[in-house]
């Protein structure tokens, strides 16, 4: 391992160890950002992680992925932080995963972008094949994946998506799209998802929530409003009429 | 073998916005109905209830309220040299189910066509000479007048507790309205909508531009509203949920608020939910309908007679049912022959995002489905075309529907599409950046068709449909043109960075562009080419109505669900007062 990727390695830990800390101590009312680093602070121990569909080493490619795709920074979680892992671990596992929303009748053929998504794969399918070839790959160059530096990772992932090579058969694009929808989604989703965790990507670009009457404020042109977001499981029950 | 069910005079497929009227209508008569929707039932309380129904990733993303896409699909190419393939997840439309159709999930955005877009062939020979328009669009008459609609717009906007101001009363040009509408008879039942900030910016920039800037007319209640089905709903709270999604509040106008709860209140009036129409069966000379043939949710087959068989299963499942059921002559683009699947339309829309500092709050979460503030000034034949080679336009409309973050993280162009840059950038845009909609027509060509899949099958074993289309030419110069306008007013607001996206051809299923399909089964004045008369009778089979945006010969810029309300109402008063006392063609063809 080189200086720089140790370097790396270390002020992402560091960071993490700090968000990891704030989403568990339950920072729903101090906004995420007014928290400073508190050096002296241990990381939290990490339990071992159980999932409902990624291998461990899956994971690890996933969650190495997923974190150049919405990294840590200095003010925000990434998207490991924010669960995203888990929200993609929960829909392979379940009814997306197994092709539940999809047109699922053959004959599938290649078709034109236009045409959208034809891959005779279920995403769950879809993710394990792929993810196979990335990992066999880079266990014949000698360091997994999520061991390289941050640099060599976003190189990878930019050259899956301009779509330069396949993944046991599978265009490196469709895959490497596929993720990152997914990781946008999970980082978005309201946090019943698994993902979003704490409401992390809510509070960071100033969503609300799901839940809101703004009867009274929409004419107030450009107020700006500073609450803290409810989710689906944080809001009042309405009931209308 | 299907068992026979008892006779009913009327039977009505899909029970949505269009079969929830006709059905209420004839019931009201005293014919026995009976509805048939293919879904399920669904009711503000408990279905639609918050915070469950606020859920983005169920409901935007997963499509929670759309055609059971698993079950039914339907097949695309962009031309006939292609072959076409399963959409096989919606996205750049999304056709509704279960009880109420896509009249639940709808945004209730509420535009009249005008009387030029009645008469569009003949008005754009008049204007622009024979030889103006490309000999490739196959624009027709509708064989009907905004005159002879106007009563009907102004019952089905009273039925929604339409919120606008008038811009042409009776003639006359009123301030605050569309000064480019086509006549009403009286204002809108309710005020116009409160606006959002983006379309103040965007107002105050359009009138400093000689433009005449209005609010969008809107079925979500701005008031509280009694309707004259003797219905009661709330004044909307602008929660940012709305198209895609349920209304909890009873603030939107959908069947089940505005029309449902009286129809299933006749007794001459029967649901039946789960029962998926198979076909309309015709008599020996096929030039009747005897009833149709459903399956249940188990698979049992039903025949249901009826003397009068009323399509209203939304504009492409329209063209479908007349497919499978062998009434009219299927639409050949080799020979232009032939009248189901002809004249298929889209909408040709563009974005514009308009990209301020961060001292700027739009605030997209607070939004209704149609709180949007536009102008008319590029749309319809509002402007002269002449010096610009095509026909049609675009309303150029600030809006924003909702602030759904999934759906919603706007980057100025250059922005990487992930990593630390992307992030950081969709921070600082998110609540700083205002949108404008182009929503433009959408004119029919000879080989932009439907028909059917000769391979790929429903879960009935049933040919799916198979839509064939690419935006015409004419069609990509005018997207281009308002997008520019639209990128000028932008650059007017006050913005850092306007970014504007106009449609360029391949058209994609896979991005969201509008729902507003339409074509497939035209009216028209010529059995030759069209499918229906001036009623919405069908030339080949007399009992056979075909309520749906798959009447109109072409898509102007303005949202289709208006027009088609009017057409329900124009047609089943047609209907009661001259077919059921003679039933046979109301117009000899």
């Amino acid at each position: 391992m080189s200086t720089e990727t140790q370097q790396q390695d270390s002020r992402r830990s560091f960071l993490r160890s700090v968000f990891a800390a704030c989403v568990t101590a339950g920072t729903a009312v101090i906004p995420v950002d007014r928290i400073r680093p508190a050096t002296e602070r241990q990381p939290t121990e990490e339990k071992p992680k159980h999932y409902v569909f990624f291998h461990p080493d899956e994971a690890e490619f996933i969650s190495a992925a997923v974190d150049r795709f919405i990294p840590l920074d200095e003010e925000w979680p990434g998207a490991v932080d924010a669960g995203v892992v888990d929200y993609i671990d929960q829909q392979m596992g379940g009814k997306w995963g197994s092709a539940g929303y999809m047109y699922w009748h053959g004959p599938f053929k290649e078709g034109t972008p236009s045409q959208g998504y034809q891959l005779p794969l279920t995403p769950a399918e879809l993710f394990r094949r792929a993810i196979a070839a990335i990992n066999q790959y880079f266990a014949t160059q000698g360091t997994p994946f999520h061991q390289l530096s941050a640099d060599k990772q976003d190189e990878y992932l930019q050259m899956l998506l301009a779509n330069k090579t396949t993944l046991n058969g599978v265009p490196s694009k469709v895959f490497a799209d596929v993720l990152l929808k997914h990781t946008i989604e999970g980082f978005f989703a309201d946090p019943i998802y698994g993902g979003n965790k704490n409401m992390v990507s809510w509070k960071m670009v100033g969503f609300p929530g799901p839940y809101a009457d703004y009867y009274e404020l929409i004419d107030q042109y450009g107020i700006k409003l500073d609450r803290d977001p409810v989710s689906i499981e944080s809001s009042p029950r309405h009931r209308a009429m | 073998m299907a068992e026979k069910l008892k006779a009913v005079d009327v039977v009505v497929v899909g029970v949505g916005f269009m079969g929830a009227i006709m059905a209420k209508e004839l019931a009201a008569s005293g014919l026995t109905v009976v509805g048939l929707e293919r879904g399920k039932k669904r009711w503000t309380v408990p279905e639609f209830q918050s915070p469950d129904i606020h859920d983005e990733l169920k409901y935007s993303i997963r499509k929670g309220m759309m055609q059971d896409v698993t079950r039914e699909a339907m097949t695309f190419r962009n031309n006939t040299s292609q072959e076409a393939l399963p959409i096989r997840q919606w996205e750049a439309f999304l056709p509704g189910t279960d009880l109420g159709g896509s009249g639940v999930h709808w945004n209730g955005q509420t535009f009249r066509f005008t009387e030029a877009d009645f008469v569009w062939r003949t008005r754009m020979q008049e204007r622009y000479g024979k030889n103006f328009v490309d000999a490739d669009l196959t624009i027709q008459d509708w064989g009907i007048t905004y005159d002879e609609l106007e009563a009907y717009f102004d019952k089905f906007e009273h039925l929604l507790g339409t919120g606008g101001k008038a811009g042409n009363l009776n003639g006359k040009i009123q301030p605050g309205g569309n000064p480019f509408e086509s006549w009403r008879s009286r204002e809108y039942p309710n005020p116009p909508m409160k606006e959002q900030y983006g379309g103040v910016l965007f107002r105050k920039a359009a009138t400093e531009m000689g433009y005449h800037p209005f609010v969008q007319p809107s079925s979500n209640m701005t008031r509280p509203y009694t309707n004259p089905e003797g219905l009661q709903l709330n004044a909307c709270n602008y929660c940012g949920f709305c198209e895609r999604y349920a209304c909890e509040h009873f603030a939107k106008a959908t069947p089940q608020t505005v029309i449902l709860p009286v129809l299933l209140k006749n007794r001459h009036f029967e649901l039946r939910t789960e029962a998926q129409v198979l076909r309309v069966n015709l008599d020996s000379h096929k030039k009747r309908a005897t009833g149709v043939t459903y399956a249940d949710a188990t698979g049992r087959e039903f025949e249901q007679p009826a003397d009068l068989v009323i399509i209203t299963t939304y504009a492409l499942n329209n063209a479908r049912m007349m497919l499978l059921s062998g009434i009219g002559k299927p639409y050949d683009p080799k020979t232009g022959e032939g009248v189901i699947g002809r004249n298929y339309a889209y909408q040709t829309t563009g974005d514009v995002y308009v990209f301020y500092d961060e001292s700027v709050n739009i605030n997209p979460f607070m939004a209704a489905g149609a709180s949007g503030t536009l102008i008319d000034d590029f749309n319809d034949d509002n402007f002269d075309h002449g010096p610009h080679g095509f026909i049609g336009g675009s309303y150029i409309m600030s809006a924003l529907t909702n602030g759904r973050p999934i759906e919603f993280h706007p980057t100025p162009p250059g922005t990487p599409e992930w990593g630390k840059e992307w992030k950081v950038a969709i921070r600082r845009h998110y609540n700083h950046t205002a949108h404008m909609l182009t929503h433009g027509s959408s004119m029919p060509t000879r080989t932009n068709y439907l028909d059917l899949d000769p391979t790929y099958k429903d879960a009935w074993a049933q040919p799916l449909l198979r839509v064939t289309f690419e935006f015409p030419d004419n069609d990509v110069k005018m997207t281009q043109f308002c997008v520019d306008h639209a990128v000028e007013i932008g650059k007017r607001m006050g913005a850092k960075t306007v970014a504007g996206y106009a449609r360029k051809p391949p058209f994609t299923t896979q991005k969201y562009q509008t729902t507003h399909n339409t074509g497939g089964v035209i009216m028209g004045s010529n059995p030759n080419t069209s499918a229906l008369n001036r009623y919405l009778q069908s030339w080949d089979a007399h009992n056979v109505f075909v309520v749906g945006a798959s009447a109109y010969p072409q898509n102007p810029g303005y949202n289709p669900t208006d027009t088609l309300g009017a057409l329900a109402y124009w047609s089943v008063d047609a209907i009661k007062k001259q077919y059921l006392k003679k039933p046979g063609p109301m117009v000899s063809a």
